[in-house]
């Protein structure tokens, strides 16, 4: 099968698996509602009358309060992971780059939980709302990118050892700083920190979904704008350089992007490790490492992915939600030992 | 097409430590300059100041009359292209993706037959026409040398910098790419090839700069820069140089073997 015909078969399934982890999400849960009730609400929400729309309140708002902003949330945040892998395993010219391996999402757990346990004290709740903690997320996640980003890069390469030691570092110091603050912070709080160490989708608000929604699709735009240049980036700095991209503006400009879509993700559901490793790799695969096509089913294939992990969260154990992070771990972690052993073998080494 | 380049005084200062030193050389659009010179004299180095890579510590690089820093980088992608010797791919791009990347600063510029074209002649005159469907990444050395000469090509400069693009080239490719690379400067490009094969550098390029110790010690015509005389102070290493064609070909001096 051609590269094209293999994208035309991946959009159709991936459309297909995007409606349907939507609808089992809206139909599967404590409260059974028929995908017909679903429908029907919808349709009535857009103004449309129908004889299917739920009669029952409790039904109408557990659709509207409960399922569709959590589904919404869970879209928004596997695609924000996706395109944030994407793009820093693009600048770092490394496949095993991802936001949760090298410490971007603890950094900004970090962040957020700083806001939680300091935010009063230092006026941060009083200046910025409800924008606070992702303000101090995004803050976190930009300095852990950057601290990576400049101690593993080496003219122009990245080498994995020094890329994956620095996570570890990262990963260790805001692991330790996680557990200072849950030493300081008082019972609300600690709860709260727990929630961001382990990951989840569970309570997500309207007010919060409006807030990563729309960043994760500039972010995304944002990305796909600047495929071509990913691309060029591929050939090493030096040869972008000379094919008229300004490396320096590109890689700033990225760092600061993979920080957003990180940092905006991990303020409202805490660290969902894995999916911008997974995703991108598997699409990479299927389609070839192009950066626009890649891009654009990344976002895709995360929302869709995210959605059904929260689905399986939510539902596997009866009358318990687990930690959504867990899972992506759960499944990424030995994902990431296969790709490490196919790439040392391939390559008979670290470098 | 034609943009020259000058370089006036240049000097290059690295961690106190100079490496290159009061280098004055021009790249004239027509004419294959060869340059050559011992390791470690500031070849590579010369390249990179010549393409604006790295700024001199002093001097000034003019492209087409203009000093090259203020050129912006789009804009110099049009008029220089570079091979350089790192040439690795992160991600398994096909070998035509790779050709074609090389188009990417006409983005928009121009129609998409003269990208055709002008991916369709690099790929022929770099004889990679039956690796375009294979990814980069499963070549060997030597076909990922002329795969990134065949990108740098379809760039379609005016000037044309390759560092040693004969490196891991065998000898009927080596030749291939040296006489590609002596097409494009009668074709009226200014094209600067480094080289550390003597005799080769001899038999294409109509001028030749030998560098040495991160000084100019002389440029011209092949004839006039390859005295034995002179080969064997820069080099130290005693040489004869004949001639085939009017063109010098330098050998070492090897006594009789040992055996």
């Amino acid at each position: 099968m051609t590269r094209v015909a293999r994208g035309i078969a991946l959009s159709i399934s991936l459309t297909v698996a995007l409606i349907a982890a939507i609808l089992l999400s809206s139909v599967v849960g404590q409260l059974p509602i028929t995908p017909a009730e679903i429908v029907g609400s919808v349709l009535r929400a857009l103004g449309i009358q129908n004889g299917w729309a739920p009669t029952d309140p409790i039904v109408e708002s557990t659709i509207w309060i409960v399922r569709f902003p959590r589904i919404v949330m869970g879209l928004a945040v596997g695609a924000a992971l996706a395109v944030a892998g994407a793009v820093m395993q693009a600048i770092f010219g490394n496949p095993l780059a991802e936001p949760g391996v090298v410490g971007v999402s603890s950094g900004a757990a970090l962040g957020a939980a700083a806001a939680i346990v300091f935010g009063g004290t230092l006026g941060i709740t009083a200046a910025l709302g409800s924008w606070g903690i992702a303000v101090c997320a995004f803050a976190g996640g930009l300095l852990a990118t950057l601290v990576v980003y400049f101690v593993s890069r080496a003219n122009g390469r990245t080498e994995v050892v020094t890329l994956l030691l620095t996570g570890i570092a990262i990963n260790a110091f805001a692991g330790a700083g996680l557990a200072f603050l849950l030493f300081m912070g008082d019972t609300a709080s600690r709860e709260q920190i727990t929630f961001w160490q382990l990951g989840s989708l569970n309570g997500s608000l309207w007010r919060e979904v409006a807030i990563v929604a729309p960043i994760t699709v500039l972010g995304t735009i944002a990305a796909i704008v600047l495929g071509k240049r990913y691309d060029l980036l591929a050939l090493g700095e030096r040869n972008a350089r000379h094919l008229g991209v300004n490396v320096e503006a590109l890689r700033i400009g990225s760092i600061v992007l993979v920080a957003l879509l990180t940092g905006v993700a991990v303020a409202f559901c805490g660290i969902i490790a894995f999916v911008g490793l997974v995703v991108p790799h598997v699409i990479r695969m299927i389609i070839g490492p192009s950066h626009r096509p890649l891009l654009v089913a990344s976002a895709v294939g995360g929302a869709a992915l995210l959605t059904f992990a929260d689905l399986v969260a939510r539902t596997i154990v009866p009358g318990a939600d687990l930690p959504i992070g867990m899972l992506t771990s759960l499944i990424g972690g030995p994902f990431f030992f296969y790709l490490l052993y196919r790439q040392r073998k391939r390559s008979g080494g670290w470098a | 097409m034609s943009a020259s380049i000058k370089a006036t005084g240049i000097d290059v200062v690295i961690d106190g430590q100079p490496i290159l030193a009061g280098i004055d050389i021009d790249i004239r659009a027509g004419q294959l300059l060869a340059l050559v010179g011992p390791n470690g004299a500031g070849k590579s180095t010369l390249l990179s100041v010549l393409s604006g890579d790295v700024k001199p510590t002093n001097g000034v690089v003019e492209i087409g009359g203009r000093d090259i820093r203020t050129v912006r980088h789009l804009e110099l992608a049009r008029l220089r292209s570079v091979l350089t010797q790192e040439n690795q791919v992160s991600f398994p791009f096909t070998v035509a993706e790779v050709v074609e990347m090389g188009r990417s600063p006409w983005a928009r510029t121009g129609s998409r037959d003269d990208d055709e074209r002008a991916i369709a002649d690099a790929i022929g005159a770099t004889d990679v026409s039956h690796l375009v469907a294979r990814r980069y990444t499963s070549l060997s050395g030597g076909e990922k040398a002329r795969v990134s000469l065949a990108r740098v090509l379809a760039q379609s400069t005016p000037v044309v910098f390759l560092d040693e693009p004969t490196a891991a080239l065998d000898l009927r490719h080596q030749e291939e790419v040296m006489s590609t690379a002596a097409a494009l400067a009668r074709a009226g490009r200014a094209v600067v090839v480094v080289v550390h094969d003597l005799s080769l550098a001899a038999a294409y390029a109509d001028r030749v700069a030998l560098v040495a110790a991160g000084r100019l010690e002389s440029v011209g015509t092949p004839a006039e820069v390859f005295t034995a005389e002179r080969v064997e102070r820069v080099y130290g290493l005693p040489v004869d140089v004949v001639s085939q064609n009017e063109r010098p070909v330098i050998l070492p001096v090897r006594g009789p073997s040992s055996t």
